[in-house]
């Protein structure tokens, strides 16, 4: 087995991610899905370090997972804040702005 | 150069071989099922299971300290973020299948098709026989090679993470955070104010007045058969949840009806009613009543009666009282 299968399943659970961003309303599995895609390319970032055989794949996956923390914390914290304005985690609800 | 070319390898053991097709393929299910439950919470749970999954691969791909992050950050504070969230939001929230834009959902999943391909082709275009493996980084450990290039090459962007982070917590708090405009009403006021308006001055009655029904979900009976919503909790009144047993209780009353009339020799109906007004409970309070013996079971149901209770029903079970004495 090559590593690059690795690379193959990080875009495979990258597309997953992205088309649950499409498919679904819920504010809450569309974060789950943007973590989904961070995660595939956290994957990939560290198949490519082993590939290349040198560690800043890794550091930029470590960094990456600290941006996908505060991306999340501040992320539930807006779908907390609109859910008790609106009592609804549905995108389609939010459409104050809409023509 | 040349030792490095020497230490390339072409192919991994099959022992990673075997994990990688079992664990990728329970990766790629769980990610499916993340995008595909209607529920958040098993979409949660689903994605926890894949997060797992990654952090082995980040150990079989010599990335120890990513992977044990992985499990700690993602699956032990990032998930459970999540679950919390879902918890605090509603867990009986399902999505709603209708669909706003119409064939949305076929073009969404036209568009991610097209997209896998496009990237699994240029990964695939790339042809790579043979690669470095981590040995020569991770000969000094793998967490003392991450933590030279951290402070080193990376140390700028490890000082802006912290502020980053910083702002993240405090976003957070500012988001979530709501001032309290009035003070809180002491209990003592409290209880003065329900006195003054003379509405619901003792406690609330207790739900399930049954002994066979005291689940909290039971509303308890007015003494004319029909529920008490004042003895459901207003959390579990505003979802619904919400058993009502009051036909049966209905039936009770019909058949202790039948039975009184009887006891007083006014009607020739009601033979069979015996049997099943038997079994009553302290809900039928007047039976004991009828019988001479139950002083307790009116006063009980005048406890419960708001209003419509002090119907004729109660006051004929009175005057049966009386009659037995």
């Amino acid at each position: 087995m090559n590593p690059v299968y690795y690379l193959y399943l990080a875009a495979l659970l990258f597309t997953i991610g992205a088309a649950g961003v499409l498919i679904r309303r819920n504010a809450i599995i569309l974060f789950m899905c943007v973590e989904l895609m961070l995660n595939a390319c956290n994957l990939a970032f560290v198949a490519f370090s082993r590939l290349h055989g040198n560690l800043d794949g890794q550091i930029i996956a470590f960094f990456t997972m600290v941006v996908a923390a505060a991306e999340v914390v501040v992320g539930l914290a807006i779908i907390v804040t609109v859910f008790r304005s609106r009592h609804s985690a549905s995108v389609d609800d939010a459409s104050l702005m809409k023509l | 150069m040349t030792g490095a070319l020497a230490a390339a390898a072409s192919t991994t053991s099959t022992g990673e071989a075997v994990q990688f097709w079992v664990l990728g393929t329970v990766a790629v299910i769980g990610a499916l099922c993340t995008i595909l439950m209607r529920k958040a919470v098993h979409s949660a749970l689903c994605l926890a299971g894949t997060m797992i999954i990654l952090a082995v691969f980040y150990l079989a791909n010599g990335a120890y300290f990513l992977g044990v992050v992985q499990i700690v950050v993602y699956t032990g504070a990032i998930m459970m973020l999540f679950l919390f969230v879902v918890m605090l939001v509603g867990v009986t929230a399902a999505d709603s299948l209708k669909e706003t834009l119409k064939g949305q959902r076929w073009l969404a999943v036209l568009c991610g098709l097209g997209f896998g391909i496009l990237l699994c082709a240029g990964i695939g275009n790339a042809s790579l026989t043979s690669w470095n493996g981590l040995g020569q980084a991770n000969s000094g450990g793998n967490v003392e090679g991450l933590a030279a290039l951290v402070f080193t090459k990376y140390v700028f962007a490890f000082e802006i993470t912290g502020a980053l982070l910083i702002t993240a917590a405090v976003g957070a708090m500012v988001l979530t955070h709501r001032e309290r405009i009035e003070r809180a009403r002491t209990q003592r006021e409290q209880s003065e104010a329900r006195v003054r308006t003379g509405r619901n001055v003792p406690p609330l009655p207790a739900p399930g007045v049954y002994a066979r029904h005291n689940a909290v979900d039971i509303p308890g009976l007015l003494p004319d058969g029909t529920t008490s919503e004042l003895t459901v909790n207003a959390t579990l009144r505003a979802r619904g949840q919400i058993r009502d047993v009051s036909g049966e209780a209905l039936a009770e009353l019909a058949a202790l009806e039948q039975r009184s009339e009887r006891w007083l020799g006014r009607g020739a109906k009601g033979g069979g009613a015996a049997g099943k007004g038997a079994n009553g409970t302290s809900a039928n309070g007047a039976v004991n009543g009828a019988d001479g013996d139950g002083a307790d079971g009116n006063g009980e149901n005048g406890a419960h009666a708001n209003g419509k209770g002090a119907d004729e029903r109660s006051q004929d079970a009175g005057s049966h009282k009386g009659a037995a004495k």
